[in-house]
């Protein structure tokens, strides 16, 4: 067990050193060598940590740097649900960093993009590893400053723009953030989320500090109706960071919205929010998954799938409202929700990839113009149907499993409310993922044909997305694996076992 | 009598939370970007101000944590402003390139 939590840091330091290595080579394919092998690495590290979690009884590893604990030092911490959300990070980075070896075609772009890519994946590590809320604003800024960055680098008007205007959010978010760290410092004396979360009181401070949280990180996490940059940005990026921006970097503020509200700021949180967070979740499904529909280009299509998606995170709140007199980081709608992250990071970062492919192939996004397409590249539209089927919670698809645990837990609650907009959602995101194969399998009177291919693919490409999107259903037939997992994973402080049968008598 | 309660930690905190509150507005209601970019900056001041108000506290020695803060977020802060500027430029450059052509 020692083992595992000395090697923590290696999640932050590795990519770091990788960033930098990337700069100094300024050769590509070496930066693409040292690339793969360090996700190659990071994936095992973090395939070891969760095992070990998993077997582990306390469920909770922490590692002070330089032997300096708290109150003093800086630790890292793992517990059940970050160690997912980390595998799930170096899973995707490891897909994702093949598909990006043979993606740019540009090698002024690739230059660019490698150093840029890992020191999001050290920021990203970074958040979901951190136990002191400073660090977090730290990971926060990392974060921001490298996908801004990295959006930037297409280098189109619209694509600076887009970067521009996700900078100014960005930073609003995280000064909100950090004056909430202020506060919360003034009145409590310490930045650690597990000591905080022992003694925080329902004061005035508190409850401004969570405010002020919420909004930061709403706008971060592109919540409706705090969305307006995010269709832009994610559309306007290049494949590989549009997947990753999606799938990851929006999760990683919606997991410290859920930590603050359930776990370190409960005392202060109200019903009142749980169920204000539930209805903008509900905006955020209905209009995102409208504005998909009538999205003209795919990848801003994609993108306004992910604002509904969102939504369906922040049902999480409302669920939680009878939940109050336990721990409530943990129990059932938690089981779903973590089901859910994982369920779409995977689906949208494969429907990203096959709309990369298919602009590549196409040279744009424009759906009208694409009918017939599935002639020139199958496996990319085969790639977006079963990503798709998981978006609108087809079985055996994990988005599936994901939506059939939110409507059960709706139900059993006594929000049956919930349910219309769960289902609504779902047949809007078939309405959206339907039109477009609809366009891509009409036959007669191809608009698109061979002569409108702009350039050939690496059937690499095709394979990645394909890889991300069969994932998706792996999971919806494992999907008593994993509940079992998250199950016994679920974040806990307060030191009380988490019943696992909770999880699995939701499944049955 | 309120004055008389008004001590420099007040003070500064009030000044902090103002700063930050005058920032914010500025960066919703103005449209020119570089002032955007200035009033995210005010609005940095004002929290780097309320962190350095909040080490001194019940007579003791200085707490040196929010000096840190504050120190890692002026380089955040300093990163942050530079890629807005660079940004700009950027835009601006494409637009002019587009008028010339």
């Amino acid at each position: 067990m020692d083992d595992i939590t000395a090697l923590l840091p290696a999640f932050i330091l590795l990519p770091l050193a990788v960033s930098v290595c990337c700069l100094l080579v300024n050769n590509i394919r070496v930066c693409v060598a040292i690339s793969i092998i360090s996700a190659a690495a990071l994936l095992i590290l973090s395939a070891s940590t969760l095992l070990a979690i998993n077997t582990y009884e306390a469920g909770i590893l922490r590692y002070a740097f330089a032997g300096w604990g708290q109150p003093l030092g800086i630790e890292l911490e793992v517990s059940g649900f970050t160690a997912l959300m980390t595998a799930l990070t170096c899973l995707l980075v490891f897909v994702l960093s093949v598909y990006s070896s043979v993606y740019f075609s540009s090698s002024d772009k690739a230059l660019r993009f490698w150093p840029l890519w890992w020191l999001l994946i050290a920021g990203l590590n970074a958040l979901f590893l951190s136990s002191d809320i400073f660090n977090i604003y730290v990971a926060f800024e990392l974060i921001g400053l490298a996908a801004v960055a990295l959006i930037a680098i297409e280098n189109s008007r619209p694509a600076l723009i887009a970067a521009l205007r996700y900078l100014l959010v960005s930073l609003l978010g995280s000064l909100c953030y950090l004056l909430a760290v202020a506060l919360l410092y003034r009145e409590y004396g310490t930045l650690d989320l597990a000591q905080l979360a022992n003694i925080t009181s329902d004061s005035a401070s508190s409850t401004a500090a969570l405010m002020l949280i919420t909004v930061g990180l709403c706008l971060k996490t592109a919540l409706f109706p705090l969305h307006f940059w995010l269709p832009a940005a994610h559309g306007g990026a290049s494949a590989p960071v549009s997947a990753v921006l999606s799938a990851l970097v929006v999760k990683g503020s919606f997991y410290l919205i859920a930590r603050f509200w359930l776990d370190t700021l409960a005392p202060a949180a109200s019903d009142a929010g749980l169920i204000i967070l539930g209805v903008f979740g509900a905006g955020a499904i209905l209009w995102g998954s409208v504005h998909a529909l009538f999205a003209s280009r795919l990848k801003v299509m994609v993108a306004y799938s992910t604002v509904a998606q969102i939504g369906y995170l922040f049902l999480l709140f409302p669920l939680m409202v009878g939940n109050s007199q336990t721990n409530a980081f943990e129990g059932a709608a938690m089981g779903a929700i973590t089901y859910l992250i994982v369920a779409h990071a995977t689906a949208k970062s494969a429907m990203f990839l096959a709309a990369g492919n298919i602009m590549r192939i196409a040279g744009h996004d424009n759906i009208k113009q694409l009918k017939g397409l599935v002639r020139h590249c199958p496996l990319s539209i085969f790639t977006f149907g079963i990503a798709g089927a998981s978006l609108i919670g087809l079985p055996p698809s994990a988005g599936f499993i994901a939506k059939w645990l939110l409507l059960s837990n709706s139900i059993t609650t006594g929000q049956w409310w919930w349910v219309i907009v769960i289902l609504s959602g779902g047949l809007l995101a078939a309405a959206y993922v339907f039109k477009f194969l609809n366009l891509a399998f009409t036959k007669d009177d191809d608009t698109f044909n061979k002569a409108n291919i702009v350039s050939k693919i690496s059937p690499i490409m095709p394979l990645c997305a394909l890889a991300l999107a069969l994932l998706t259903v792996v999971l919806g037939f494992n999907a008593q694996w994993l509940l079992d997992v998250s199950g016994t994973l679920v974040y806990e402080t307060t030191g009380q076992g988490f019943t696992g049968q909770n999880l699995a008598g939701v499944a049955q | 009598m309120i004055l008389s309660q008004l001590t420099p930690e007040i003070m500064y905190s009030a000044s902090g939370i103002a700063l930050f509150g005058i920032g914010l507005l500025g960066l919703i209601i103005v449209p020119h970007i570089f002032r955007k970019i200035l009033a995210i900056n005010v609005m940095g001041v004002g929290v780097f101000m309320l962190l350095v108000s909040s080490a001194k506290r019940a007579n003791l020695d200085a707490d040196p944590v929010p000096h840190a803060m504050v120190l890692t977020g002026i380089v955040v802060a300093v990163a942050g402003t530079a890629l807005a500027l660079f940004l700009v430029k950027k835009i601006q450059d494409s637009e002019s390139l587009e008028k010339s052509q």
